[in-house]
């Protein structure tokens, strides 16, 4: 009733609601706003308030010059690092966890159970914890500087196992048997229905997981010393310089625009999935 | 085209026995239902057919080969599911075509199966469609299909039809039958609705706790039932059951004296020499409810009072309780006048079609 009535509803207290929410997305969107006029004007002018509220002439010469050469890697060096880590870790998980709640829900094998509360487990344990142990591992595999270095230790996800294996549960089990009588091998089964059917499932996963991967901080910064393996979330703050000299605010704002640029586009063109899924539930 | 043997089929989970040794012969082209209420082990037995089930001790052949350790595939043999488990991303087309294409089928030759499969169903204008945009019949038929392209030596339907709404279930099931017939293709059916099993079998195998109490013809059933289980379970409303009829020390006014004893010597001899033989205290009389009338208080074999009454039209069911407040049902037609409740009323037994059955529930042949 209330929805309804606020769809109808005219007049002032609808204006008074859109002016409240206008305030709020004006709180939300002024520092990144602020981000792309620093990004717009010279170094000075960031230098010498009051800081400029409209965009300077500077835009392109600023972009240019971080894509291209940047303060110690190229802007699009960092960009193509992140994206091959993100894309690795979402990518990764996925296969993982579908692979592993698909043997957990499907077959039964000694210490099933075990085996998924093992998994489970891990979810207890933050990346943090156990980042020694780990570094040490990729450093004796020899993987520091390599992607190899900043995926593998993150592909492994217990949340995902976990959702695709709930997932699973809700399938009829008739399925999984007329597809037996139908003659399809597990592997078939999986491909031909499991896949498809979770496709929504994967897609949204798909969203959290590469701004994940994309996110990523700590890791990076430990397992990457050459500057040409930063990613760029780490990257922009390998920018500030390390004296007392001024950093060049411009430049930074340029990248950090651009290191928001890919997750906007993963989110806005899986929404369509996303939303997809929702309006045709199957089953 | 098959034969499908059980010998001695049991089932354990754990050590749980669900089923207690089964021994049934199915002829080629027949009609078998396995009926019985819920939990008594009826789909677990298809499912041990199907393979989908471990079959924990006898033999299940089909056409003479024993399939036991077969999966379910290699066993030649289609299932219809009872919630249809149609696969949901699929067409109607594709979801009939999986099994070919697993089974590496040519592309023309699945078209042309599919076809002949939607033609027969009248599925032809909604091949495109996903199940989720059918009605429950149109699923109930795609899930058909399925079943019938594979061209599979025996067809199995658990519980098919009970996701359907009742008059749908009537139309489903004429359909089965006419296209079992015409296809002429060993079935299994699972059911638990009497009048489904009734109407469609061949034969039907009644089971009760895990064990087939009776195996034959429906209307073989019907009359000549090997227990109070199945006597109870075919026919709506059961067969009536009474126990102590002729006991010695019940309190009786004359006239229900009179009617018992008329009962008695109307009683054909046989029976009446049985009741005399035992300890006549633990046999049970079954008589249906179509074999009593009402008559007039002379030719009486009982005597009760009209406790309730349920006018179907066609035909009027009489609730009426007799001595030992024993409840029976009397079903007469709907054009005879109906005694009001309360009423007392007299019973004619039609005793040539007594049942006897002993103090475990097994029929006393006479």
């Amino acid at each position: 009733m209330a929805a309804s009535g606020m769809v109808i509803k005219r007049g002032k207290s609808s204006w008074l609601s859109h002016i409240g929410m206008i305030i709020g997305v004006i709180i939300v969107c002024f520092p990144i706003y602020l981000a792309f006029i620093t990004s717009t004007i010279t170094p000075e002018q960031v230098a010498h308030p009051p800081m400029p509220l409209l965009p300077g002439d500077q835009l392109l010469h600023n972009y240019q010059q971080a894509f291209f050469s940047g303060i110690n890697a190229p802007v699009w060096k960092m960009l193509v690092n992140s994206l091959v880590m993100a894309m690795g870790i979402a990518v990764g998980k996925i296969m993982i966890s579908l692979l592993s709640a698909f043997a957990i829900v499907y077959f039964r094998f000694p210490l099933r159970k075990t085996f998924f509360w093992l998994i489970f487990l891990t979810l207890m344990l933050p990346v943090e914890v156990r980042i020694v142990p780990t570094y040490e591992v990729i450093a004796n595999f020899g993987m520091l500087n390599s992607y190899s270095g900043l995926i593998l230790p993150l592909v492994a996800s217990a949340t995902a196992t976990f959702l695709f294996r709930q997932f699973f549960m809700t399938i009829p089990n008739e399925l999984a048997e007329a597809a037996r009588v139908d003659g399809a091998s597990p592997m078939r089964f999986f491909w031909d229905i499991l896949l498809p059917m979770s496709r929504t499932n994967i897609a949204a996963l798909f969203v959290i997981l590469f701004i994940y991967g994309w996110n990523q901080y700590l890791w990076p910064l430990l397992i990457t010393t050459k500057p040409e393996m930063n990613t760029i979330v780490m990257g922009i703050k390998q920018m500030f310089p390390v004296g007392g000299e001024v950093p060049d605010w411009p430049l930074i704002m340029a990248t950090s625009i651009l290191a928001m640029l890919p997750p906007i586009l993963v989110v806005v063109c899986m929404q369509k999935l996303f939303i997809k899924g929702l309006v045709d539930s199957e089953k | 085209m098959a034969t499908i043997s059980l010998q001695n089929v049991t089932k354990a989970f754990g050590k749980n026995n669900v089923i207690h040794g089964i021994n049934a012969d199915v002829k080629d082209g027949e009609f078998i239902v396995i009926v019985g209420p819920s939990g008594c082990g009826k789909s677990t037995l298809l499912r041990m057919v199907a393979g989908l089930e471990i079959i924990t001790d006898g033999e299940i052949c089909i056409n003479n080969k024993r399939v036991n350790e077969l999966e379910p595939m290699e066993r030649d043999i289609a299932m219809v599911f009872q919630n249809y488990a149609l696969y949901p991303h699929m067409s109607v087309f594709d979801n009939m075509a999986y099994g070919l294409k697993i089974a590496k089928i040519p592309k023309n030759e699945i078209l042309q199966r599919v076809n002949t499969a939607a033609e027969i169903l009248q599925l032809q204008d909604y091949l495109k469609r996903k199940p989720r945009e059918l009605s429950g019949g149109q699923r109930q038929r795609v899930a058909m299909g399925r079943a019938i392209v594979r061209k599979p030596a025996v067809f199995l339907f658990d519980e098919p039809l009970s996701n359907l709404d009742a008059k749908l279930r009537v139309q489903m099931r004429l359909e089965i039958k006419a296209l079992q017939k015409e296809l002429g293709v060993t079935s299994l059916y699972v059911t638990h609705d009497q009048v489904e099993a009734m109407t469609l079998a061949d034969r039907m195998i009644v089971m009760n706790a895990g064990n087939a109490d009776q195996i034959g013809a429906p209307l073989e059933v019907y009359n000549d039932p090997q227990s109070t289980f199945v006597a109870g379970f075919i026919g709506s409303p059961p067969m009536n059951f009474l126990n102590n009829l002729f006991a010695q020390n019940q309190q009786l006014d004359s006239s229900a004296q009179q009617a018992i004893d008329r009962l008695l010597t109307d009683l054909p001899t046989e029976v009446s020499a049985t009741l005399q033989q035992q300890d006549n205290d633990n046999l049970t009389i079954g008589i249906r409810p179509e074999h009593l009338s009402l008559c007039e208080p002379p030719t009486a074999h009982l005597i009760g009072k009209v406790k309730y009454t349920e006018p179907l039209g066609a035909e009027t069911l009489l609730y009426i309780e007799v001595q030992n407040q024993q409840t029976i049902t009397l079903r007469q037609a709907g054009d005879i006048e109906i005694p009001a409740a309360g009423d007392s009323c007299f019973i004619r037994v039609n005793t040539a079609l007594i049942c006897l059955f002993d103090s475990k529930g097994k029929r006393i042949q006479i």
